[in-house]
């Protein structure tokens, strides 16, 4: 895992295709967006921005590349967010 | 000292360390935004049909074309043909300049109707309105402030790869300029269904 | 021992010469002891401000100050104490002088960032005093707690924008404490041999990186807010005033276990040291560092019990409060139990630190008094925090910042103070704080609000007795100060080991050379193994042990 491991990463061809991916699902957020799915609504432009961030972050960022250690860093960061927001919640909801 | 031990993955893991730091720097906003939208959830809706799609949409496109850019300009150092390199890193710069265009074009549009913050306008409006309003100004404004920081930066790698500093042997200032600039998309793929998408 | 000339001697790059030598440095160690220099600095004015305001306090009708100045200097009191000296205090000053000598690295990863980090430190500081001058003294406590902070007419953005930027330095000394700690342990040091001061900076560190952002744009935000009045945290405007104090202190409580977490690191240094024995406890000691920079950062709204927050919200974080109680108690336990059996010797470092112990104690019981949501209502925003958070910061923090400056005094400045003005010191300083701090608790529980510049005339005998007591503390902790500094008219040099200490900075000669180690340092397979010391001393014939 260390400064050598520089052959896993795409092509020119693979990230044109993660691109196209990309686009897509902008265009499929946008679309869903005219649907009105009442309290999913949010939750589904979330989950379609975390499936591209995620794209993003695996083939354009080279995440896994990058070692376990900043894998294993960047999910904890996450959570810690996700609890930031999430516990806020535990007044905001219950108020 | 210029003898320092060259240690790319470590440079490379402080990057990403700055990264998840910019990250709760937003994420501070996020839950700011995640309260706000819980309380005030049909003005966000009808703030974010106020909202111009068309340029959200164009600047989402935008932004993906320039981490793409920049995903293969790194790509391209690798396999060391370093006009290409060059060509990738303008065409990212010119994207980042685009983006900023849209979004003068979108605020102005947006100062004109006297939608801006402690405008005579939004004094009158109703609260949540407000609310949607200032965290749109405050949010897009933050993330408008790093593509302007990540275009010097990419400015930068430019010239560092054209004066041959950053070369196919040592490219990480490139790769870590990348990292930031891939970050900043990333933040906008959230922004961009929070803000544009709520209809 | 060789005669490798010390870091004073051998600037980090040739061309730099004279007052450049430090200023344009970039080694760790000089860093640190330019640190040494500006926060001690900035504690003595925050120990000026703190006594004027106890001194004001002694009497019903003061006449020492106006209510306006006095609000003043409060805030001035806690911005630069938190923000200035204790924040910053152990992980810049220790952290930056021994972690990357701990794990046998010659500097930091990042050393220009290193630099770059004290002069976000020193701008943020100087930007403090500034706004001073510019806009008025601000009057709403260090924690800016809004709508005030965005009406009052004093220097709020400037202040706020300082703090700013002493949050982007400590992020910064963080980030690059982590990438240090993860790559340039030497190759056979794995993280069960970390020394427990470097694992306790790691802890810190994440906390600095992770939270210090947050507080950031919350900062931001209320510059923004000032600026062009945007209305997020403004109640006439639809924005919610709590979601401040939320963000607020989903930072500055965790800032809690940034002053406190190294602090437990030192102490957990000095007690297997003096007392010739291993830590008790490595692995717990470890884990309860890790556990208390995670669950720390979810206990932020014990804060806020009686702001207005929902009853549920209340309930779930008094709960977790109650949870951090266990790692810190773990620990308390492992350094008690490291002194069992063991061959104690009592110099002023250890004396420190069981000051430490006892008056933490203290602190962190009267902690879990205030987690309790019932007894949090009736002595919240009373004296019996300010009781509360002293016990912990000072007694707690301040007390392991002196006990490690005595520890590692002769590692800095190859110099060895008096140990009895020491003990002198420490003694008058401990006995002062308890009377200090003690009858503040009293004064809480009897109803007297904190921030107030008067009091009701009943109170007046206690607090007059408080009054004596700081002045006994502030001339306990001059006493120590003026040791120290008066170790430098010494002429002998301190040998490599004075204590007898197993982790690597004992290796190296004191004080260390540019490069820190003369030979290639030996990682040891266990970081605190007291019988391979003991003989390693006694084959080589070093008699320097004062201890032994």
């Amino acid at each position: 895992m260390e400064n050598t491991s520089h052959e896993h990463t795409l092509s020119y061809k693979g990230l044109s295709f993660i691109l196209f991916l990309l686009l897509v699902l902008t265009g499929i957020t946008v679309a869903i967006s005219r649907v009105d799915l009442g309290i999913f609504r949010i939750w589904a432009a979330l989950a379609i921005a975390s499936l591209k961030a995620a794209f993003v972050l695996l083939f354009f960022m080279h995440i896994i590349q990058a070692g376990k250690r900043v894998t294993i860093t960047f999910i904890t960061t996450i959570l810690i967010l996700a609890m930031f927001i999430g516990f806020t919640f535990f007044d905001i909801a219950y108020r | 000292m210029s003898e320092h031990h060259v240690d790319n993955t470590g440079s490379k893991f402080g990057m990403w360390l700055f990264l998840y730091s910019e990250l709760m720097l937003f994420g501070g906003l996020f839950v700011l935004y995640a309260a706000y939208y819980y309380q005030y959830t049909t003005f966000f809706i009808s703030g974010g049909k106020q909202l111009d799609l068309f340029l959200g949409t164009m600047n989402t496109v935008i932004l993906l074309l320039s981490s793409f850019t920049v995903a293969c300009s790194i790509e391209a150092m690798r396999k060391n043909s370093k006009k290409l390199v060059l060509l990738l890193l303008g065409l990212t710069v010119f994207f980042g300049i685009l983006f900023l265009c849209n979004k003068y074009i979108e605020w102005n549009h947006k100062f004109q109707h006297g939608i801006y913050p402690g405008s005579a306008y939004m004094e009158q409006s109703a609260k949540g309105l407000v609310i949607f309003f200032g965290l749109y100004f405050t949010m897009t404004g933050l993330h408008a402030l790093h593509l302007l920081i990540g275009l010097i930066v990419i400015g930068v790698c430019f010239f560092l790869c054209w004066s041959d500093r950053i070369n196919a042997k040592d490219f990480i200032t490139l790769d870590n300029s990348g990292l930031y600039w891939h970050l900043i998309d990333v933040i906008w793929i959230f922004l961009f269904p929070l803000f544009y998408l709520i209809l | 021992m060789s005669e490798e000339p010390s870091f004073y001697q051998t600037p980090s790059s040739n061309r730099l010469k004279g007052i450049w030598a430090w200023l344009l440095t970039t080694d760790h160690k000089r860093i640190g002891i330019m640190y040494l220099l500006v926060i001690m600095l900035w504690f003595s004015i925050g120990i000026v401000l703190g006594i004027l305001i106890r001194t004001n306090l002694m009497f019903v009708n003061p006449k020492l100050m106006e209510a306006q100045t006095y609000n003043a200097l409060f805030t001035l009191h806690g911005v630069i104490m938190i923000f200035l000296f204790i924040i910053p205090a152990i992980p810049s000053i220790f952290g930056n002088f021994l972690l990357p000598i701990q794990i046998g690295a010659d500097d930091v990863f990042f050393p220009k960032l290193n630099l770059l980090s004290w002069y976000l430190y020193i701008a943020g500081g100087i930007l403090a005093i500034v706004s001073l001058f510019l806009k008025g003294i601000p009057d709403t406590g260090w924690t800016f707690y809004v709508p005030f902070s965005i009406n009052t007419q004093t220097g709020v953005t400037l202040s706020v924008f300082a703090v700013f930027i002493l949050g982007i330095s400590s992020m910064i000394t963080g980030l690059n404490f982590i990438t240090t700690i993860h790559r340039m342990r030497k190759d056979d040091m794995g993280w069960m041999q970390l020394p427990l001061f470097t694992w306790s900076i790691y802890a810190t560190s994440w906390v600095q990186l992770l939270a210090t952002p947050i507080v950031g744009v919350t900062l931001l935000v209320v510059i923004f807010e000032r600026l062009f009045g945007v209305g997020l945290f403004d109640p006439s405007k639809g924005g919610d005033p709590l979601l401040y104090q939320h963000l607020f202190w989903m930072y500055s409580h965790p800032a809690v276990y940034i002053m406190i977490l190294p602090a437990m690191g030192i102490i957990s240094e000095i007690f297997p040291v003096f007392a010739r024995k291993s830590i008790f406890g490595y692995k717990a000691i470890v884990a309860s560092s890790m556990a208390i920079a995670i669950v720390g950062s979810l206990v932020w709204a014990h804060h806020m019990f009686v702001s207005g927050m929902s009853d549920v919200a209340v309930l779930v974080f008094s709960l977790l409060t109650f949870l951090v109680a266990i790692p810190s108690a773990i620990k308390v336990f492992n350094w008690v139990s490291t002194l069992y059996k063991g061959s104690i010797y009592v110099a002023p470092p250890l004396l420190f630190a069981l000051c430490f112990v006892f008056l933490f104690c203290v602190g962190g019981f009267t902690g879990l008094i205030q987690g309790a949501a019932g007894p949090n209502v009736h002595i919240h925003d009373t004296h019996f925090i300010v009781g509360h958070f002293h016990f912990v910061m000072f007694g707690g923090t301040g007390f392991a910042f002196l006990a490690g400056l005595h520890f590692w005094w002769p590692k800095f400045f190859g110099r060895m103070y008096n140990f009895k003005a020491a003990y002198t010191g420490t003694i008058l300083l401990t006995v002062g704080f308890i009377m200090h701090y003690m009858p503040m608790f009293i004064l809480g529980l009897k109803g007297m609000p904190r921030r107030y510049y008067t009091y009701l005339p009943e109170l007046q005998p206690m607090n007059f007795f408080a009054g004596i007591g700081a002045y006994i503390m502030v001339g306990g902790l001059v006493v120590v100060l003026i040791n120290l500094l008066a170790s430098f008219r010494r002429k002998e040099s301190v040998p490599a080991d004075p204590w007898g200490g197993t982790t690597l900075e004992w290796y190296v000669p004191s004080p260390p050379p540019l490069k820190n180690f003369v030979h290639e340092p030996v990682v040891n397979s266990y970081p605190y193994d007291f019988p391979k010391k003991f003989h390693e001393m006694k084959s080589s014939g070093n008699s320097a042990n004062k201890g032994v």
